[in-house]
């Protein structure tokens, strides 16, 4: 059964009034907890937890062919398997959109503000690079997958090592110390609007209750930039609407980026 | 039976030997044996009783001598009757059981209606009361309508619904709260002390569906969620002694609290 | 010169076990098990209703049971979607778990089973069985009895118990030659009845080997239903 109408109806009344049903603040996040290395065999990987919201992230390094147009860059890919495992609205086959949306929000997150630096992955120019693939697994839905899936994978992007090389082949099993170059780390921040009212970080029946939402990947170094949009959901954003919403997502964004960094300490 | 004897004497023995120690914690030993005797869990495939004098219930089997546990949960033995009272797991309909459900779909003389089983349900327009317009049924019930109702019949392909009865109507207004079906008898409590306890102390009207959908309604919305919060704990605590006290005690106590902020947000003015 | 194992493991002995029951909220039953460094989750979702309505069966549930393992599970990254292995992986299960269950009591209702691999070092498939036992336990299935798994395996002549990946790749010189040396067998036993609903070789040995195998198979269950058995009667906290 999905919201009932009556408590999407409630939802909406009592965040006219600035308040949740969890009792959190509009903006307010449930407890974050990320922990590194949960699966060994990836060259990184991390669970994050957003409340009971849970996802598990790996980075795997692979040595290929650059692609003809960029012979010097490594190539990153990102995946997300929305498996059923975390969610009774999960079905078996091929990513459908939602799955398929999270991953390229996120493959956009770390290309544009480059995060990963891809020139530094290149081995031998127009030969061999190093690919980065980033996957993600939900294990429980209880909203805000597309914020804790990118912290997932940028966790799992800091705790990366580089595999061992002989040759032109990767010696699996076998990891350097070597870190994978990073730059400044993006924040994924998604806005949910609910009435007229925008939340962070909704519950599943907060999720099932907001009418659009405004994802924006941002970083934070010398000068906050912007490297990501996503505008999804039925209804339109007026410029107002979205405007107010960029500058409390600077605002808001500098604190995840100071949490999950202290976190990662 | 010699066995037990000698079992008993020896623990007289260790008592002797340690009796003052023994005094002081005397009285929580025996209040933790009597709680595990009546919390006692069982996983499938567990014998849970021995003997021909015992009756298999809800849970179990008779393997033999052997009652055979079938399902994981607790297990209740009052005089010969052996069941298990399950912990989680989907809701288990039921002919006879009030459950709240929501309007998926109307067809030609019906609604189909989600009770959150593992079958659909239908209810057909002969088994509601009153006058209903059959060219537009939506009227009646609409798309994503939340209804009481009553499980008439179950048959192999579904559920078939009722309204004929007093109480099931559709609902308006409140907030819907979902709980594991295994936890409406706790909600509800010994002839519905916990839920008149919620419900005098909060001021809502509620209705307790057996699949675990519970419908809340208030005077304002922060009432519906103290008897959400109240419903929560219940939920997540259900086992300890003395529940009913300790729920009234926490919409007590939880009352006080607005009225603190309140007088905070008076002294900022 | 009798075999020694890599880890120093006695020939009946597992590598560490973990068990925990109620880890995804949002399932109707859900569990972890782990040999080591091999880990399983698995959710359990239904008796639910079950859709397009030509699969129903109106003696019984379906039992759907799906196996795959994260990408980065492996060595060298799987790449994501179902592969013939998962395929067949998924259909041992759910063979090693329907008899267990009490399906004629959910006609034209299906449950899913979903385990997935979060890291691999052999013996995943009976990592996965364990959870889903579980799970399956813990979403108020009724069940007869709990169905537990355990590879034993042949090396040289040595019959041992809960292979690692590097066992399993275990192999001999002979004529200066490489020989693969290790046979690995995955059983799965009921905890009641004993009766075996799993059996898969890959190798070479006597029916002699088996004969010890199955024995030592029997004795390794009978420690993993303890385990499970404990991780379940655990279980205090809500779900929903």
């Amino acid at each position: 059964m999905d919201v009932s109408e009556l408590t999407r109806k409630r939802i909406e009344e009592l965040l006219k009034d600035g308040k949740r049903m969890d009792e959190r603040k509009p903006l307010e996040l449930r407890p974050l907890s990320i922990e590194l290395g949960v699966s060994k065999k990836a060259e990184g990987s991390a669970r994050v937890k957003f409340g009971d919201t849970e996802v598990i992230a790996g980075a795997k390094l692979n040595v290929i062919e650059p692609f003809t147009d960029t012979p010097d860059n490594g190539a990153l890919m990102v995946v997300a398997e929305f498996w059923p495992l975390a969610s009774e609205k999960f079905e078996m086959g091929p990513p459908d959109i939602q799955a398929i949306e999270l991953a390229r929000i996120i493959d956009r997150s770390i290309r544009e503000s480059e995060f990963i630096d891809l020139k530094k992955l290149c081995i031998k120019k127009g030969e061999l690079v190093w690919a980065v693939f980033l996957d993600i697994y939900p294990i429980n839905d209880a909203g805000n997958l597309i914020d804790a899936s990118a912290i997932a994978v940028m966790a799992a992007l800091q705790s990366a090592v580089f595999p061992s090389i002989k040759g032109d082949k990767v010696q699996y099993g076998e990891f350097t110390t070597k870190k994978v170059p990073l730059k400044d780390m993006p924040v994924v921040l998604t806005f949910y609007r609910i009435g007229k009212e925008f939340i962070l970080d909704p519950t599943t029946s907060e999720e099932e209750a907001s009418n659009s939402r405004l994802t924006i990947a941002m970083t934070f170094g010398k000068e906050p930039y912007i490297h990501a949009l996503q505008k999804a959901g039925d209804e339109p954003l007026s410029e107002e609407e979205i405007l107010k919403v960029l500058s409390t997502a600077l605002k808001e964004g500098k604190k995840i980026f100071e949490k999950i960094k202290s976190q990662l300490k | 039976m010699e066995k037990e004897e000698k079992k008993t004497k020896t623990k007289k023995i260790e008592k002797k030997e340690i009796k003052e120690e023994k005094e002081v914690e005397k009285k929580e030993v025996k209040k933790v044996e009597i709680e595990r005797k009546k919390r006692e869990m069982v996983v499938p495939g567990e014998v849970v009783a021995k003997g021909a004098e015992f009756l298999p219930s809800d849970g179990t089997r008779r393997e033999g001598e052997e009652v055979i546990a079938t399902r994981f949960g607790l297990l209740e033995k009052t005089d010969r009757l052996v069941k298990i009272i399950p912990l989680s797991g989907v809701y288990i309909p039921r002919v006879g059981n009030t459950v709240i459900g929501q309007v998926i779909d109307i067809t030609f003389n019906g609604w189909i209606i989600d009770v959150v089983a593992p079958n659909i349900a239908f209810l057909s327009v002969a088994e509601c009361a009153g006058y209903i317009n059959k060219k537009d049924l939506a009227e009646h019930f609409g798309f994503r309508d939340n209804i009481v109702t009553k499980i008439k019949s179950i048959k192999l392909k579904g559920i078939d619904l009722t309204m004929k009865e007093r109480g099931l109507r559709k609902l308006e207004g409140g907030i819907i709260v979902r709980i594991n079906p295994t936890r409406v008898p706790r909600v509800i409590g010994r002839a519905g002390s916990m839920v008149n306890t919620i419900k005098s102390e909060t001021g809502c009207s509620i209705t307790v569906g057996q699949n675990g959908v519970i419908w809340v309604k208030g005077k304002n919305p922060e009432d519906e969620l103290l008897a959400k919060k109240a419903i929560d704990l219940i939920v997540q605590k259900p086992f300890i002694e003395g529940l009913t006290e300790k729920v009234k005690e926490f919409l007590i106590e939880q009352k006080k609290k607005p009225k603190i902020k309140e007088k905070e947000k008076e002294k900022e003015k | 010169m009798a075999y020694k194992r890599p880890d120093g493991r006695n020939y009946d002995e597992t590598r560490k076990i973990e068990a925990k029951v109620g880890i995804i909220k949002r399932a109707d039953g859900s569990a972890m098990f782990s040999f080591g460094n091999s880990k399983a989750i698995v959710a359990v979702y239904g008796p639910r209703q079950l859709h397009p309505q030509h699969l129903q069966n109106p003696e019984k549930c379906l039992l759907r049971c799906y196996y795959d393992m994260m990408s980065f599970s492996v060595a060298e990254r799987k790449r994501p979607g179902p592969t013939r292995r998962s395929t067949e992986v998924s259909y041992v299960t759910s063979n090693a778990l329907k008899k267990v269950l009490k399906l004629e009591d959910f006609p034209n209702s299906v449950i899913d089973v979903y385990i997935l691999i979060v890291e691999a070092d052999a013996s995943t498939r009976c990592a996965g069985i364990n959870a889903a036992s579980m799970a399956l336990a813990h979403a108020g299935i009724p069940m007869k009895e709990l169905v537990s798994s355990i590879s034993i395996g042949k090396i040289g002549d040595a019959i041992v118990a809960d292979l690692t990946k590097e066992e399993e790749d275990y192999s001999i010189k002979k004529d200066g030659k490489e020989i693969k040396a290790a046979t690995d067998i995955p059983f799965a036993f009921q905890s009641r009845s004993g009766k075996i609903s799993l059996m898969q070789l890959d190798g070479k040995v006597s029916i002699d080997d088996l004969k010890r195998a199955i024995s030592l198979g029997k004795k390794m269950s009978k420690k993993i239903i303890e385990i499970q058995t404990q991780a379940l009667k655990k279980v205090k906290e809500d779900k929903k």
